[in-house]
Protein backbone atom coordinates (compact mmCIF):
# COMPACT_ATOMS: atom_id res chain seq x y z
CA UNK A 1 0.00 0.00 0.00
CA UNK A 2 3.20 2.00 0.75
CA UNK A 3 5.94 2.06 -0.62
CA UNK A 4 9.03 4.31 -0.40
CA UNK A 5 11.96 3.47 -2.31
CA UNK A 6 15.66 5.54 -1.46
CA UNK A 7 13.58 8.29 -0.07
CA UNK A 8 16.36 10.76 1.60
CA UNK A 9 15.91 14.11 3.69
CA UNK A 10 18.19 16.74 4.94
CA UNK A 11 17.27 20.04 6.44
CA UNK A 12 20.53 22.49 5.92
CA UNK A 13 23.09 20.20 6.28
CA UNK A 14 21.36 17.84 8.90
CA UNK A 15 20.11 14.44 8.21
CA UNK A 16 17.11 13.78 9.15
CA UNK A 17 16.66 10.35 7.08
CA UNK A 18 19.34 8.67 5.16
CA UNK A 19 17.90 6.98 2.03
CA UNK A 20 16.10 4.04 2.69
CA UNK A 21 12.96 2.24 1.40
CA UNK A 22 10.75 0.26 3.01
CA UNK A 23 7.24 -1.64 1.89
CA UNK A 24 3.95 -1.76 3.98
CA UNK A 25 1.15 -3.70 3.19
CA UNK A 26 -2.48 -3.04 2.87
CA UNK A 27 -4.36 -3.03 5.91
CA UNK A 28 -0.98 -3.55 8.33
CA UNK A 29 -0.54 -1.68 11.60
CA UNK A 30 2.88 -0.43 11.37
CA UNK A 31 4.75 1.12 13.80
CA UNK A 32 8.24 2.74 13.62
CA UNK A 33 10.23 3.25 16.47
CA UNK A 34 13.24 4.92 17.96
CA UNK A 35 14.88 7.82 19.85
CA UNK A 36 13.80 11.46 19.53
CA UNK A 37 15.57 12.58 16.59
CA UNK A 38 15.92 9.91 15.03
CA UNK A 39 13.78 10.72 12.24
CA UNK A 40 10.71 9.28 12.60
CA UNK A 41 8.42 11.85 12.24
CA UNK A 42 10.44 13.30 8.86
CA UNK A 43 9.53 9.63 7.92
CA UNK A 44 6.15 9.50 8.46
CA UNK A 45 5.27 12.54 7.16
CA UNK A 46 7.68 11.45 3.95
CA UNK A 47 4.41 9.11 3.24
CA UNK A 48 2.20 11.89 2.67
CA UNK A 49 4.52 14.22 1.33
CA UNK A 50 4.21 17.25 4.35
CA UNK A 51 7.71 16.55 3.94
CA UNK A 52 9.08 16.66 0.06
CA UNK A 53 12.16 13.86 0.08
CA UNK A 54 15.04 15.35 -1.50
CA UNK A 55 15.37 12.39 -3.79
CA UNK A 56 13.51 9.01 -3.89
CA UNK A 57 10.15 7.72 -4.94
CA UNK A 58 6.58 7.89 -2.84
CA UNK A 59 4.07 5.51 -4.00
CA UNK A 60 0.58 5.25 -2.16
CA UNK A 61 -1.60 2.86 -3.59
CA UNK A 62 -1.72 3.00 -7.38
CA UNK A 63 0.25 6.70 -7.03
CA UNK A 64 2.64 7.88 -7.20
CA UNK A 65 2.85 11.10 -5.16
CA UNK A 66 6.62 12.65 -5.95
CA UNK A 67 4.62 12.46 -9.67
CA UNK A 68 2.05 14.71 -8.73
CA UNK A 69 0.93 18.26 -9.75
CA UNK A 70 0.05 20.03 -6.82
CA UNK A 71 -3.74 19.83 -7.59
CA UNK A 72 -3.51 16.07 -8.06
CA UNK A 73 -0.97 15.55 -4.66
CA UNK A 74 -3.94 17.46 -2.84
CA UNK A 75 -6.57 14.71 -4.32
CA UNK A 76 -4.49 11.99 -3.54
CA UNK A 77 -4.05 13.38 0.32
CA UNK A 78 -7.89 13.25 0.74
CA UNK A 79 -6.77 9.36 0.90
CA UNK A 80 -4.46 9.40 2.95
CA UNK A 81 -5.57 10.66 6.62
CA UNK A 82 -3.03 11.85 9.25
CA UNK A 83 -3.26 12.28 13.01
CA UNK A 84 -0.68 14.24 15.41
CA UNK A 85 1.04 13.92 18.84
CA UNK A 86 -1.03 17.66 19.51
CA UNK A 87 -4.84 16.84 17.99
CA UNK A 88 -4.37 19.63 15.85
CA UNK A 89 -8.19 20.27 15.79
CA UNK A 90 -9.90 23.74 14.95
CA UNK A 91 -10.99 24.67 18.37
CA UNK A 92 -12.91 27.55 17.09
CA UNK A 93 -15.06 24.62 15.19
CA UNK A 94 -17.69 22.01 17.14
CA UNK A 95 -16.43 18.80 17.47
CA UNK A 96 -19.42 18.05 14.34
CA UNK A 97 -17.56 20.90 12.39
CA UNK A 98 -13.90 19.41 12.50
CA UNK A 99 -15.13 16.12 11.31
CA UNK A 100 -17.18 17.91 8.44
CA UNK A 101 -13.52 19.87 7.76
CA UNK A 102 -12.41 17.80 4.88
CA UNK A 103 -15.91 16.79 3.58
CA UNK A 104 -16.49 20.55 3.14
CA UNK A 105 -13.03 20.81 1.37
CA UNK A 106 -13.65 19.19 -1.36
CA UNK A 107 -17.36 20.13 -1.85
CA UNK A 108 -19.69 17.36 -0.44
CA UNK A 109 -23.43 18.42 -0.21
CA UNK A 110 -24.41 19.07 3.34
CA UNK A 111 -26.99 16.58 3.78
CA UNK A 112 -24.01 13.89 2.76
CA UNK A 113 -22.02 15.79 5.37
CA UNK A 114 -24.04 15.64 8.46
CA UNK A 115 -24.63 12.24 7.75
CA UNK A 116 -20.83 11.18 7.24
CA UNK A 117 -20.32 13.08 10.32
CA UNK A 118 -22.19 11.08 12.11
CA UNK A 119 -20.90 7.87 11.20
CA UNK A 120 -17.63 8.71 11.80
CA UNK A 121 -18.15 10.05 15.27
CA UNK A 122 -20.47 6.89 15.53
CA UNK A 123 -17.29 5.04 14.87
CA UNK A 124 -15.01 6.44 17.53
CA UNK A 125 -18.20 6.64 20.11
CA UNK A 126 -18.50 10.77 20.83
CA UNK A 127 -21.85 10.59 18.81
CA UNK A 128 -22.86 13.01 22.27
CA UNK A 129 -19.95 15.30 22.22
CA UNK A 130 -21.42 16.30 18.38
CA UNK A 131 -22.13 20.17 19.54
CA UNK A 132 -19.21 20.63 22.12
CA UNK A 133 -15.98 22.73 21.44
CA UNK A 134 -12.46 20.90 21.38
CA UNK A 135 -11.72 22.63 24.68
CA UNK A 136 -14.12 21.06 26.44
CA UNK A 137 -13.01 17.55 26.07
CA UNK A 138 -10.41 15.15 27.54
CA UNK A 139 -7.01 14.18 25.78
CA UNK A 140 -8.23 10.97 24.16
CA UNK A 141 -11.45 12.36 22.98
CA UNK A 142 -9.75 15.13 21.33
CA UNK A 143 -7.61 12.57 19.23
CA UNK A 144 -10.68 10.18 18.69
CA UNK A 145 -11.63 13.23 17.25
CA UNK A 146 -9.29 13.83 15.17
CA UNK A 147 -9.48 10.24 14.28
CA UNK A 148 -13.09 11.14 13.31
CA UNK A 149 -11.92 13.78 11.16
CA UNK A 150 -9.25 11.84 9.30
CA UNK A 151 -11.46 8.77 8.46
CA UNK A 152 -14.12 11.25 7.29
CA UNK A 153 -12.85 11.16 3.87
CA UNK A 154 -12.51 7.45 3.71
CA UNK A 155 -8.95 6.88 3.46
CA UNK A 156 -7.23 3.74 2.48
CA UNK A 157 -3.85 4.75 4.94
CA UNK A 158 -4.33 6.57 8.22
CA UNK A 159 -0.78 8.24 9.42
CA UNK A 160 -0.09 8.72 12.98
CA UNK A 161 2.52 10.45 14.62
CA UNK A 162 2.57 10.03 18.02
CA UNK A 163 -0.93 9.90 18.80
CA UNK A 164 -0.88 8.54 21.93
CA UNK A 165 2.44 10.37 23.14
CA UNK A 166 0.27 13.41 25.10
CA UNK A 167 -1.77 11.05 26.62
CA UNK A 168 -1.99 9.24 29.57
CA UNK A 169 -2.40 5.02 29.68
CA UNK A 170 -5.66 4.80 30.70
CA UNK A 171 -7.10 7.21 27.60
CA UNK A 172 -3.86 5.80 25.73
CA UNK A 173 -5.57 2.68 25.23
CA UNK A 174 -9.01 4.35 24.20
CA UNK A 175 -7.33 5.94 21.65
CA UNK A 176 -5.43 2.46 20.34
CA UNK A 177 -8.72 0.05 20.49
CA UNK A 178 -10.20 2.62 17.84
CA UNK A 179 -7.31 2.27 15.38
CA UNK A 180 -7.63 -1.42 16.12
CA UNK A 181 -10.98 -1.20 15.57
CA UNK A 182 -9.95 0.66 12.02
CA UNK A 183 -7.96 -2.36 10.82
CA UNK A 184 -9.85 -4.70 11.56
CA UNK A 185 -13.44 -3.11 10.13
CA UNK A 186 -12.21 -0.68 7.55
CA UNK A 187 -9.07 -2.23 6.47
CA UNK A 188 -7.33 0.66 6.98
CA UNK A 189 -3.52 0.39 6.41
CA UNK A 190 -2.09 2.39 9.49
CA UNK A 191 1.66 3.51 10.34
CA UNK A 192 1.94 4.53 13.77
CA UNK A 193 5.07 6.78 15.21
CA UNK A 194 5.83 6.38 18.13
CA UNK A 195 8.75 6.61 21.42
CA UNK A 196 6.29 4.04 22.96
CA UNK A 197 7.59 1.09 23.46
CA UNK A 198 3.78 -0.45 24.92
CA UNK A 199 2.18 1.02 21.65
CA UNK A 200 4.22 -0.82 19.67
CA UNK A 201 3.63 -4.72 21.99
CA UNK A 202 0.23 -3.59 22.19
CA UNK A 203 -1.07 -3.30 18.45
CA UNK A 204 1.79 -3.23 15.46
CA UNK A 205 1.79 -6.11 13.73
CA UNK A 206 5.18 -5.19 12.02
CA UNK A 207 7.59 -2.79 13.41
CA UNK A 208 10.79 -0.49 12.04
CA UNK A 209 13.43 0.67 14.02
CA UNK A 210 14.99 3.76 13.24
CA UNK A 211 18.46 5.08 14.75
CA UNK A 212 19.83 8.28 13.96
CA UNK A 213 18.38 8.61 10.68
CA UNK A 214 18.70 5.17 9.54
CA UNK A 215 16.55 2.50 8.97
CA UNK A 216 18.10 -0.08 11.31
CA UNK A 217 15.54 -3.50 11.70
CA UNK A 218 11.99 -3.63 10.09
CA UNK A 219 10.40 -7.15 10.92
CA UNK A 220 6.98 -8.43 12.08
CA UNK A 221 5.55 -8.87 15.27
CA UNK A 222 3.27 -10.43 17.40
CA UNK A 223 0.93 -7.99 18.32
CA UNK A 224 -0.37 -8.73 22.04
CA UNK A 225 -3.08 -7.09 22.59
CA UNK A 226 -4.53 -4.13 24.57
CA UNK A 227 -6.48 -5.81 27.31
CA UNK A 228 -2.78 -7.45 28.96
CA UNK A 229 -2.20 -3.67 29.04
CA UNK A 230 -5.58 -2.16 30.56
CA UNK A 231 -5.93 -4.96 33.24
CA UNK A 232 -1.86 -4.77 33.80
CA UNK A 233 -3.00 -0.96 34.69
CA UNK A 234 -5.56 -1.42 36.78
CA UNK A 235 -3.43 -4.02 38.87
CA UNK A 236 -0.48 -1.24 39.28
CA UNK A 237 -2.95 0.74 40.51
CA UNK A 238 -4.40 -1.61 43.13
CA UNK A 239 -1.01 -2.43 44.22
CA UNK A 240 -0.49 1.15 44.45
CA UNK A 241 -3.76 1.66 46.87
CA UNK A 242 -2.92 2.99 50.57
CA UNK A 243 -5.64 0.56 52.54
CA UNK A 244 -7.83 2.90 54.98
CA UNK A 245 -8.49 1.11 58.60
CA UNK B 1 -25.50 73.26 29.27
CA UNK B 2 -27.15 76.43 27.54
CA UNK B 3 -23.97 76.83 25.49
CA UNK B 4 -24.23 72.59 24.51
CA UNK B 5 -27.51 73.16 23.43
CA UNK B 6 -26.92 76.28 21.54
CA UNK B 7 -24.04 74.14 19.33
CA UNK B 8 -26.29 71.36 18.74
CA UNK B 9 -26.25 71.71 15.67
CA UNK B 10 -22.31 72.02 15.21
CA UNK B 11 -22.17 69.42 17.50
CA UNK B 12 -23.58 67.11 15.16
CA UNK B 13 -22.28 67.86 12.58
CA UNK B 14 -18.59 67.03 14.35
CA UNK B 15 -20.52 63.90 15.32
CA UNK B 16 -21.07 62.79 11.99
CA UNK B 17 -17.43 64.01 10.34
CA UNK B 18 -16.30 61.73 12.63
CA UNK B 19 -18.42 59.08 11.98
CA UNK B 20 -17.54 59.43 8.15
CA UNK B 21 -13.44 59.28 8.83
CA UNK B 22 -14.04 56.44 11.37
CA UNK B 23 -16.05 54.58 9.41
CA UNK B 24 -13.87 54.51 5.96
CA UNK B 25 -11.15 54.10 8.31
CA UNK B 26 -12.81 51.18 9.33
CA UNK B 27 -13.64 50.13 5.95
CA UNK B 28 -9.89 50.97 4.73
CA UNK B 29 -8.63 48.31 7.22
CA UNK B 30 -10.96 45.70 6.10
CA UNK B 31 -10.90 45.83 2.48
CA UNK B 32 -6.95 46.47 2.59
CA UNK B 33 -5.46 45.94 5.77
CA UNK B 34 -6.76 42.52 6.19
CA UNK B 35 -5.43 41.22 2.85
CA UNK B 36 -2.09 43.32 3.63
CA UNK B 37 -1.45 41.96 7.22
CA UNK B 38 -2.64 38.03 5.61
CA UNK B 39 -0.29 38.67 2.67
CA UNK B 40 2.96 39.49 5.64
CA UNK B 41 1.82 36.69 7.30
CA UNK B 42 1.56 33.99 4.74
CA UNK B 43 5.42 35.87 2.56
CA UNK B 44 6.89 35.61 5.87
CA UNK B 45 9.90 32.83 5.63
CA UNK B 46 8.24 29.21 6.39
CA UNK B 47 4.63 30.17 5.45
CA UNK B 48 2.38 29.07 2.91
CA UNK B 49 3.85 31.63 0.55
CA UNK B 50 7.37 32.45 1.33
CA UNK B 51 8.63 35.30 -0.45
CA UNK B 52 11.74 36.88 0.90
CA UNK B 53 11.19 40.05 -1.50
CA UNK B 54 7.21 40.59 -0.63
CA UNK B 55 7.42 40.14 2.88
CA UNK B 56 10.59 42.89 3.30
CA UNK B 57 8.38 45.25 0.75
CA UNK B 58 5.45 44.77 2.95
CA UNK B 59 6.82 44.98 6.10
CA UNK B 60 9.02 48.24 4.88
CA UNK B 61 6.20 49.90 3.51
CA UNK B 62 4.12 49.48 7.39
CA UNK B 63 7.12 50.34 8.94
CA UNK B 64 7.77 53.70 7.33
CA UNK B 65 4.07 54.34 7.27
CA UNK B 66 3.54 53.76 11.58
CA UNK B 67 6.89 55.49 12.06
CA UNK B 68 5.76 59.22 10.82
CA UNK B 69 4.37 61.19 13.52
CA UNK B 70 0.75 61.21 12.17
CA UNK B 71 0.48 64.84 11.54
CA UNK B 72 3.56 64.74 9.27
CA UNK B 73 2.26 61.85 7.41
CA UNK B 74 -1.34 64.67 6.58
CA UNK B 75 0.97 66.94 5.73
CA UNK B 76 3.25 64.69 3.45
CA UNK B 77 0.03 62.88 1.78
CA UNK B 78 -1.61 66.13 0.78
CA UNK B 79 0.05 66.26 -2.90
CA UNK B 80 -1.24 62.56 -3.02
CA UNK B 81 -4.97 63.33 -1.57
CA UNK B 82 -5.24 65.96 -3.89
CA UNK B 83 -4.47 63.15 -6.68
CA UNK B 84 -7.09 60.76 -5.36
CA UNK B 85 -9.64 62.56 -4.29
CA UNK B 86 -8.92 66.22 -6.19
CA UNK B 87 -9.14 68.35 -3.38
CA UNK B 88 -6.50 68.45 0.14
CA UNK B 89 -9.09 70.23 2.61
CA UNK B 90 -12.18 68.79 4.23
CA UNK B 91 -13.71 65.58 5.70
CA UNK B 92 -13.60 63.54 2.31
CA UNK B 93 -9.82 65.10 1.64
CA UNK B 94 -9.27 64.14 5.31
CA UNK B 95 -10.28 60.18 4.67
CA UNK B 96 -6.86 59.42 2.70
CA UNK B 97 -4.17 60.03 5.13
CA UNK B 98 -6.52 58.38 7.66
CA UNK B 99 -7.01 55.39 5.63
CA UNK B 100 -3.46 55.03 4.85
CA UNK B 101 -2.81 54.86 8.52
CA UNK B 102 -5.32 52.50 9.24
CA UNK B 103 -4.25 50.19 6.43
CA UNK B 104 -0.65 50.21 8.01
CA UNK B 105 -1.97 49.51 11.64
CA UNK B 106 -4.71 46.93 11.01
CA UNK B 107 -2.10 45.02 8.99
CA UNK B 108 0.47 44.83 11.60
CA UNK B 109 -2.23 43.77 13.89
CA UNK B 110 -3.64 40.86 11.58
CA UNK B 111 -0.14 39.67 10.95
CA UNK B 112 0.06 39.44 14.83
CA UNK B 113 -3.57 37.36 15.14
CA UNK B 114 -1.95 35.34 12.52
CA UNK B 115 1.43 34.38 13.89
CA UNK B 116 -0.86 33.47 16.91
CA UNK B 117 -2.40 30.32 14.70
CA UNK B 118 -0.46 27.16 16.16
CA UNK B 119 1.70 25.77 12.65
CA UNK B 120 0.55 22.20 13.52
CA UNK B 121 -3.01 23.40 11.97
CA UNK B 122 -1.82 24.36 8.82
CA UNK B 123 -0.08 21.15 8.67
CA UNK B 124 -3.51 19.43 9.17
CA UNK B 125 -4.98 21.32 6.80
CA UNK B 126 -2.60 20.79 4.09
CA UNK B 127 -2.94 17.06 5.00
CA UNK B 128 -6.40 17.28 4.56
CA UNK B 129 -5.73 18.34 0.72
CA UNK B 130 -7.16 21.98 1.18
CA UNK B 131 -6.17 24.61 -0.98
CA UNK B 132 -4.40 27.79 -0.16
CA UNK B 133 -7.45 29.51 -0.30
CA UNK B 134 -9.39 26.80 2.10
CA UNK B 135 -6.18 27.07 4.48
CA UNK B 136 -6.48 31.02 4.60
CA UNK B 137 -10.13 31.25 4.94
CA UNK B 138 -11.12 27.98 6.58
CA UNK B 139 -8.59 27.34 9.12
CA UNK B 140 -5.99 30.92 9.64
CA UNK B 141 -9.09 33.32 9.77
CA UNK B 142 -10.97 30.45 11.69
CA UNK B 143 -8.64 30.04 14.02
CA UNK B 144 -7.90 34.03 14.52
CA UNK B 145 -10.75 35.53 14.54
CA UNK B 146 -11.14 36.84 18.18
CA UNK B 147 -7.89 38.67 17.62
CA UNK B 148 -8.72 39.81 14.18
CA UNK B 149 -12.37 41.20 16.50
CA UNK B 150 -10.02 42.28 19.25
CA UNK B 151 -7.53 43.57 16.78
CA UNK B 152 -10.16 45.78 14.74
CA UNK B 153 -11.34 47.29 17.98
CA UNK B 154 -7.75 48.74 19.29
CA UNK B 155 -7.26 49.56 15.55
CA UNK B 156 -10.75 51.89 15.66
CA UNK B 157 -9.68 53.35 18.83
CA UNK B 158 -6.95 54.62 17.55
CA UNK B 159 -8.69 55.78 13.99
CA UNK B 160 -11.10 57.97 16.23
CA UNK B 161 -7.95 59.44 18.25
CA UNK B 162 -6.18 59.86 14.81
CA UNK B 163 -9.63 61.72 13.05
CA UNK B 164 -9.10 64.02 16.38
CA UNK B 165 -6.16 65.95 14.57
CA UNK B 166 -7.87 65.69 10.96
CA UNK B 167 -8.63 69.91 11.55
CA UNK B 168 -5.66 71.11 10.26
CA UNK B 169 -6.65 69.84 6.71
CA UNK B 170 -10.09 71.13 7.60
CA UNK B 171 -11.56 67.68 8.29
CA UNK B 172 -13.68 68.94 11.31
CA UNK B 173 -14.93 65.98 13.89
CA UNK B 174 -15.30 65.80 17.54
CA UNK B 175 -11.51 66.54 18.41
CA UNK B 176 -11.74 69.65 16.27
CA UNK B 177 -15.24 70.90 17.58
CA UNK B 178 -13.51 70.96 21.23
CA UNK B 179 -10.62 72.66 20.24
CA UNK B 180 -12.35 75.78 18.37
CA UNK B 181 -15.36 76.04 20.24
CA UNK B 182 -14.08 74.34 23.54
CA UNK B 183 -10.39 75.56 23.55
CA UNK B 184 -9.71 78.58 21.95
CA UNK B 185 -13.50 80.30 22.93
CA UNK B 186 -12.27 79.12 26.50
CA UNK B 187 -15.83 77.11 26.93
CA UNK B 188 -14.65 74.63 29.22
CA UNK B 189 -17.86 73.43 29.68
CA UNK B 190 -18.42 72.36 25.94
CA UNK B 191 -14.47 70.60 25.82
CA UNK B 192 -15.48 68.83 29.10
CA UNK B 193 -18.87 67.79 27.28
CA UNK B 194 -17.11 66.61 24.19
CA UNK B 195 -14.31 65.06 26.18
CA UNK B 196 -17.02 62.86 28.18
CA UNK B 197 -18.97 61.99 25.01
CA UNK B 198 -15.80 60.60 23.62
CA UNK B 199 -14.56 58.29 26.77
CA UNK B 200 -18.69 56.72 26.27
CA UNK B 201 -17.73 56.78 23.15
CA UNK B 202 -14.56 54.72 23.07
CA UNK B 203 -15.52 52.41 26.03
CA UNK B 204 -18.88 51.37 24.41
CA UNK B 205 -16.08 50.50 21.25
CA UNK B 206 -13.89 48.30 23.54
CA UNK B 207 -16.73 46.51 25.72
CA UNK B 208 -18.71 45.79 22.72
CA UNK B 209 -15.56 44.26 20.97
CA UNK B 210 -14.35 42.81 23.91
CA UNK B 211 -17.64 40.98 24.27
CA UNK B 212 -17.72 39.57 20.71
CA UNK B 213 -14.53 38.39 20.64
CA UNK B 214 -14.57 36.67 23.45
CA UNK B 215 -17.75 35.49 22.09
CA UNK B 216 -16.21 34.25 19.40
CA UNK B 217 -13.07 32.78 21.12
CA UNK B 218 -13.96 28.90 21.65
CA UNK B 219 -9.92 27.66 21.93
CA UNK B 220 -10.06 27.43 25.93
N1 LIG C 1 11.85 21.42 9.73
C1 LIG C 1 13.07 21.06 10.16
N2 LIG C 1 14.12 21.91 10.03
C2 LIG C 1 15.35 21.56 10.45
N3 LIG C 1 15.65 20.39 11.02
C3 LIG C 1 14.66 19.51 11.20
C4 LIG C 1 13.31 19.80 10.78
N4 LIG C 1 12.54 18.74 11.09
C5 LIG C 1 13.36 17.83 11.66
N5 LIG C 1 14.63 18.29 11.73
C6 LIG C 1 15.78 17.54 12.26
O1 LIG C 1 15.81 16.26 11.70
C7 LIG C 1 16.13 15.27 12.66
C8 LIG C 1 15.01 14.24 12.74
O2 LIG C 1 13.84 14.87 13.25
P1 LIG C 1 12.45 14.13 13.44
O3 LIG C 1 11.48 15.13 13.91
O4 LIG C 1 12.13 13.38 12.21
O5 LIG C 1 12.81 13.13 14.60
P2 LIG C 1 11.84 12.22 15.48
O6 LIG C 1 12.38 10.84 15.41
O7 LIG C 1 10.45 12.41 15.07
O8 LIG C 1 12.07 12.77 16.94
P3 LIG C 1 11.02 13.05 18.13
O9 LIG C 1 10.84 11.76 18.83
O10 LIG C 1 11.73 14.05 18.97
O11 LIG C 1 9.77 13.57 17.51
C9 LIG C 1 16.36 16.02 13.95
O12 LIG C 1 17.75 16.20 14.10
C10 LIG C 1 15.67 17.32 13.77
O13 LIG C 1 16.31 18.35 14.48
MG1 LIG D 1 8.65 13.27 16.00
Amino acid sequence: MIELIQVEKTFDGVRAVYPLSLTIPKGQIHGIVGTSGAGKSTLIRIMNLLEKPDKGTVKVGEKILTYLSEHELRKARQNIGMIFQQFQLVLNRTVAGNVEMPLELVGVSKKERKKRVEECLQFVGLSDKKDAYPSQLSGGQKQRVAIARALANKPSVLLCDEPTSSLDPKTTIEVLQVLRHIKETLGVTIVIVTHEMDVVKSICEHVTIMREGKLIDSFQIEPQGLLVNEDQYIEDLRKMAVVKK
Amino acid sequence: MEKIISYQSEIWIAIGQTFTMVGFSILAAIVVGLPLGTFLYLSRSGNLYENKGLFLLLDTFVNIIRSFPFLLLVVFLIPFTRFIVGTAIGTTAATVPLAIISIAYYARLVEQSLLDVPKGIIEAAISMGATKMQIIFKFLYREARAGLVFGLTTATISFISYSTVMGIVGGGGVGDFAIRYGYQQFETGLMTFTIIMMIILVQAIQVTGTAISKKLDKRS
